[in-house]
């Protein structure tokens, strides 16, 4: 079996009397999209923000390609090469596609007139982003446009291309299709397909079944804080997952996959 | 998001620079559109109808009155655009001149200029402090400030004004005379900082970085942006800024008066609102700042040449700031859908 990208053993965390990671497991292969689902209060966002940085657990081990990490914010996470998209719009309405794929990580122009007058290579994020949209079979008008001339399924699509661009091992994506119509979300899966293709494993959380089953690899079942389940899509319902989910099936009815639940 | 087959990425990107035409497009399409050619407009309309609005001397004044709403409302731009604003920039800058106008009476102008520097550094800071690590509102943070300075200014001077008589503190008021007309420094100065704080603003990571504050806080967080040192720095920015304002007002009236200026705070908020740049935050910018305190002052001299009551300027002012906040808010809605 291949090492996996990104890994958490016996990661636990508790608020007061409130458990909300007990003994969580996580495992993230190479060039694979895992879908984490779980019901409301199952502690989903606890580990996604685990993973990124914005929580430290009580106890508990992760691993990014086999090296353990130690993320103190979100920012350290970062350095290891994992980014994340969220749920809520996380673009510059006002800015342009190039300045909000490079925002924060804008490049300077060589010489002096980048570090005594410190001007900014717009030619050069220019044409980084064309490259970058691309790479990703974005189409718009122009990488000029402002943001918020965009649909919101390209504007989401700006947000992932962002993420993909500076991610070097794993892209997180939180609810990524929550607020889009059909046709967009439908845009935006075969987005993330696409930077599987490109190289790079995707963590996609998301409470749309249909759309879980239409591009995942593999399920990760969240239940009362803990992975209860992992599941290949090819090889289970919809309705066991739910049933599972849910708590109204036991995951022993499942046909499990990969390592300890 | 049509299928086509990929191109070369160069190919697609010259294709997208011939596509935006040439300078007038590109003027045309940019956000100082609007208020240039309202400026036009009201230089053309004064031109016809009065005989004395378009001489050389006339606009040169124009130009004079126009620099310390001008500069104070370029710092005015900075806040602004983060989606606050300052309604104690005329009262920084009336502090900052009293103290240069007191200290200067009997000691060293140059020491005295940058005491009111310091003066504003430290206000505009405060501000800043307030406003970027405790999560206060800014109107709230600055109206308090208002009030407590226009205070402190009259217990400081006990109500008096005080002459300027040194040639450091009044240079802004003069200036080389070319073809018959006498340019000021104080308009050279009001030029050179829209400049560097436009460059500022466009060409560098900084002013991206200003925008992406004032446009969407929490994207600009999530990017990485220090969202609080970025806040900071454009109040302290602004200061220095304010400090400019109150050498100008200086030279302009060469007295330091603490009860002067009083409603420089909401002209330069007018300047700006005129100038195109969204009370919202992430839009606009300092060129449409300068064209915008242009306007006003040009509205101000054009209705007085014509000989129409002062009170009718006011009401022509008033309605601009709302036709441009209606402009504002119509290009938000639409693009936002």
């Amino acid at each position: 079996m291949t090492e996996p990208v990104l890994q958490a053993r016996g990661l636990t965390k508790r608020y007061g009397h409130v458990v909300a990671m007990d003994d969580c497991h996580f495992d993230l292969h190479p060039g694979e999209i895992l879908a984490v689902i779980g019901d409301n209060g199952a502690g989903k966002s606890t580990l996604i923000k685990a993973l990124t940085g914005a929580v430290i657990p009580d106890s508990g081990s992760i691993s990014v390609n086999g090296v353990q990490v130690q993320f103190r914010s979100p920012l350290d996470a970062r350095r290891a090469g994992i980014e994340t998209v969220y749920q809520e719009l996380g673009v510059a309405p006002a800015l342009d596609i190039t300045q909000n794929l490079y925002l924060g990580r804008e490049q300077r122009r060589k010489g002096l007139l980048g570090t005594v007058f410190r001007k900014l290579d717009k030619p050069g994020m220019r044409h980084g982003s064309a490259r970058q949209m691309a790479d990703l079979g974005i189409r718009v008008q122009s990488i000029r446009q402002k943001v918020e001339t965009l649909s919101g399924g390209q504007r989401q699509a700006v947000a992932v291309a962002r993420v993909a661009a500076w991610a070097t091992s794993v892209v997180i994506m939180d609810e990524p299709t929550a607020a889009l119509g059909v046709r967009e979300t439908n845009q935006v899966l075969g987005l993330i397909e696409r930077v599987r293709e490109n190289g790079l494993p995707v963590v996609l959380i998301s409470h749309n079944m249909p759309n879980v089953f239409q591009v995942a690899d593999r399920i990760h079942i969240h239940r009362l804080g803990r992975r209860i389940a992992l599941v290949e899509p090819g090889r289970t319902t919809m309705e066991e997952v739910v049933a599972v989910m849910t708590g109204a099936k036991t995951p022993e009815s499942l046909q499990l996959d990969g390592g300890p639940a | 998001m049509t299928s086509a087959p990929p191109r070369d990425v160069d190919a697609v990107l010259l294709e997208q620079e011939e596509d935006r035409g040439g300078p007038v497009r590109t003027l045309l399409g940019s956000q100082i559109a609007g208020p240039l050619a309202a400026l036009v407009l009201a230089i053309v309309i004064f031109a016809l109808t009065t005989s004395t609005f378009l001489n050389a001397d006339n606009l040169s004044l124009i130009a004079t009155q126009s620099v310390v709403v001008g500069t104070l409302a370029l710092g005015q731009t900075l806040i602004i655009l983060t989606a606050g604003i300052d309604l104690s920039n005329g009262a920084i800058m009336v502090l900052a001149a009293v103290v240069i106008g007191k200290l200067a009476t009997d000691g060293n102008p140059l020491l005295a200029l940058a005491a009111g520097t310091a003066v504003c550094l430290v206000l505009g800071g405060l501000n800043g402090v307030l406003i970027s690590r405790f999560s206060l509102p800014p109107f709230i943070v600055t109206l308090g400030m208002l009030s407590v300075l226009s205070a402190v200014a009259r217990l400081y001077t006990d109500s008096q004004s005080y002459p300027i008589d040194s040639d450091l503190l009044t240079v802004l008021n003069r200036g080389p005379t070319i073809g018959g007309v006498t340019i000021t420094y104080g308009v050279f100065l009001w030029i050179v900082l829209t400049a560097v704080l436009g460059y500022a603003l466009t060409q560098t990571a900084w002013g991206t970085h200003v925008y992406a504050v004032g446009d969407n806080r929490a994207a600009a967080a999530l990017t990485g942006i220090k969202v609080k040192r970025v806040l900071l720095s454009v109040y302290l920015t602004a200061a220095v800024v304010y400090a400019f304002a109150a050498w100008q007002a200086l030279g302009r009236t060469p007295t330091a008066d603490p009860s002067g200026y009083s409603t420089a705070n909401l002209d330069s908020i007018t300047a700006v609102v005129i100038g195109g740049t969204s009370l919202f935050g992430g839009r606009g910018g300092v060129v449409g700042t300068f064209i915008g305190a242009l306007i006003v002052t040009v509205l101000a001299n054009g209705l007085t040449q014509a000989g129409i009551d002062s009170l009718y300027q006011q009401v022509a002012t008033g309605v601009l700031v709302v036709v441009a906040v209606a402009v504002d808010h119509f290009v938000r809605t639409r693009q936002t859908r």
